[in-house]
């Protein structure tokens, strides 16, 4: 019964605040949530930086960050060495994992919104192909050339993800539109030729007894930033990609209707989905680069922050960032330790530790997952 | 408030003419349906007057401005659209949905306001959509999704709503009650209601006026006396009907012919 003029509608009564009490508390499970993701990026990060070779403890590692500050100064408790450890070494490691953790998974929540489907990830649109075939390329021809710190691999990875995001857009625009199938379908194909393109190389590589170990290493994924300086490059391109990212959550929520019903309420959709296109891969090239082809983090992630808070974009690109961060941050700290002195590279862990965990959730859930 | 005004406009899909030139005005706070066989150009008229197609031929104008020179935000504030078929693929409550409302008012430095909750709390009061809230849009029933997505659209505040198909997969009681509902925003809210509709009793019960199309023109317009007439509609329809008068003045009712012999004979 919808005629207010027959059902007298219940004025700002007990039903107003009956929702207004659901949308509170909707929003202080979000604020609960983003605050704990904070504090647990905090502490993983310390945790990880501690743990290794030669353990440093929490508390000395708190102290060591409170007086870089410059605010306070804690007395000297600790070797120097240990902060040369710190700083030098596992610091830069990994703040590095922490920041391929939230491009990938905020990379995820834009692929996921922009083609509304579950099964996207940064990778969907070829990008993973074109860092593949662009570090393979590198491994290859030139395994000694070096720009702004980095190595060729992941230089060539970077432009390699950044060109075929490129090639994929300008290949699926039909006048002046880019229909989201047609994206992905180009995307596929693309990612394919690419993918087979390394196989190929691959085996040509072995027969000249290259880098196979290295590119194989590189395609499992693993965080390979040991530099200040190389971490500076990738945490400003993370930072412009995730600025841009937080300024689409309403175009995305929008483009969830369809682009049709997009455009009623005033989004201007091509733009948009131009500008996602751009900043997702954007993130997933400065991703891919300093971590090669970390898989699921961009997957699962997203879907388990989505069960627990919603779709929203608003709320879920903040989330995504943090929690990504932490995920991988976990999941690198876990390759370094399993198996010492080796590393196992972390896509096999995210994937290991990320599956089992997102399954459990999918089953506590108890009902049908509704993306 | 809002006018629009429709010059000889001509329409096609890859070369099929689909509109052939249809001059038409729609006047602030006017109710009125659009009817005609499948096929016709219902859609693609609310599509062109919305703004998300533009005319191949002839001009819209909202206002005395061209439609196509409005800038989306602004023509999102003055018309809203009730779609047919919209799937949504998340888990967005109803709230949420009803929300998106108010996107042509954001912007990157404009928040959500208090305007904005109260745009949103008196468009759910209107559809009685309140209780619906926190639930998940998809496990709605028919006639509920249908309440919280025009919910949606009068978040928007606009002058003119179009709707297609709004009463499409109701059950005779959920179409009463959402026709109710935008009869009553044309009525008491001033709202200008343009609906595509194949009901033509839906149409002639609800409507002031009816637009029947047929081979991409305007065939008749006018009254639901004027315009539900036998000869009228069995042109459009490309069939047989009967009109049963009701009597009192009120509108007839349009009934197909069965062409069946047996089912002739009952008469």
């Amino acid at each position: 019964m919808p005629v207010s003029t027959q059902k007298p509608v219940p004025t700002s009564g007990s039903m107003s605040k009956h929702t207004q009490t659901a949308a509170v508390s909707s929003t202080l499970r979000f604020r609960v949530g983003l605050g704990l993701l904070v504090v647990l990026v905090g502490v993983s990060v310390v945790l990880a930086s501690g743990i290794g070779a030669v353990h440093v403890p929490s508390e000395e590692i708190v102290c060591m960050l409170l007086n870089r500050t410059g605010f306070v100064h804690l007395p000297q408790t600790w070797p120097h060495s240990d902060e040369t450890i710190i700083f030098q070494i596992r610091l830069p490691r990994v703040l590095a994992a922490a920041l391929v953790g939230a491009a990938l998974s905020v990379a995820g929540v834009l692929f996921q919104g922009l083609f509304r489907n579950p099964l996207a990830d940064p990778y969907v649109i070829g990008t993973s192909g074109g860092a593949a075939f662009g570090a393979s390329l590198a491994a290859v021809l030139f395994s000694h050339f070096s720009i702004l710190g980095f190595g060729a691999i992941p230089t060539l990875a970077f432009l390699g993800a950044l060109g075929t995001m490129v090639l994929v857009f300008r290949i699926s625009r039909v006048g002046g539109r880019t229909p989201v199938v047609t994206l992905l379908l180009v995307g596929f194909a693309v990612s394919i030729i690419l993918g087979y393109s390394v196989s190929f190389l691959l085996i040509v590589n072995e027969r000249f007894e290259l880098n196979t170990r290295l590119i194989y290493a590189w395609l499992l994924g693993g965080i390979w930033i040991e530099h200040w300086s190389q971490l500076g490059l990738i945490a400003l391109i993370v930072a412009v990609g995730t600025a841009g990212a937080f300024m689409l959550p309403r175009s995305l929520n929008g483009l969830a209707l369809g682009e049709e019903c997009a455009e009623y309420l005033g989004i201007a959709v091509e733009r948009q989905k131009a500008a996602v296109i751009v900043v997702g891969s954007l993130l997933t090239a400065a991703a891919v680069s300093a971590g090669g082809l970390i898989g699921f983090v961009g997957l699962i992630v997203p879907h388990f922050l989505r069960l627990l808070f919603g779709p929203n974009h608003v709320r879920l690109l903040p989330l995504a960032a943090l929690g990504g961060a932490a995920f991988l941050v976990i999941t690198d700290l876990l390759a370094r330790i399993v198996m010492p002195p080796n590393e196992v590279p972390v896509g096999i862990l995210t994937a290991l530790v990320g599956g089992p965990a997102f399954l459990l959730l999918l089953r506590r859930t108890k009902r049908e997952y509704r993306f | 408030m809002a006018t629009i005004f429709v010059s000889q406009v001509c329409f096609g899909y890859d070369g099929q003419p689909v509109l052939a030139g249809i001059s038409l005005d729609i006047h602030a706070g006017e109710r009125i349906a659009i009817l005609g066989p499948n096929g016709v150009g219902k859609t693609t008229l609310l599509k062109l007057l919305s703004g998300t197609l533009s005319p191949s031929r002839g001009s819209i104008f909202l206002d005395g401005r061209e439609l196509h020179t409005v800038p989306r935000q602004e023509l999102a504030r003055k018309i809203a659209v009730v779609p047919q078929d919209l799937t949504i693929p998340f888990a967005f409550t109803a709230r949420e949905i009803i929300e998106l409302g108010r996107t042509p008012y954001l912007g990157l430095l404009r928040g959500f306001r208090v305007d904005d909750r109260r745009a949103v709390e008196q468009a759910m009061q209107l559809t009685d959509t309140i209780d619906l809230g926190g639930r998940i849009i998809n496990e709605l029933s028919g006639g509920e999704r249908q309440r919280v997505i025009i919910a949606m659209a009068l978040a928007q505040e606009p002058e003119i709503l179009l709707l297609d198909e709004p009463t499409h997969l109701l059950d005779i009681t959920r179409q009463a009650e959402i026709l109710d509902l935008v009869t009553e925003l044309n009525r008491d809210g001033g709202l200008t209601v343009v609906a595509a509709i194949h009901d033509l009793n839906l149409a002639g019960r609800y409507f002031n006026r009816l637009i029947i199309l047929h081979r991409g023109a305007v065939l008749a317009e006018g009254t639901p006396e004027a315009v539900l007439r036998a000869d009228i509609v069995e042109e459009a329809y490309g069939g047989p009907v009967e009109i049963i008068q009701t009597g009192n003045g009120r509108v007839p009712i349009v009934l197909p012919v069965s062409r069946l012999r047996d089912r002739v004979k009952e008469q």
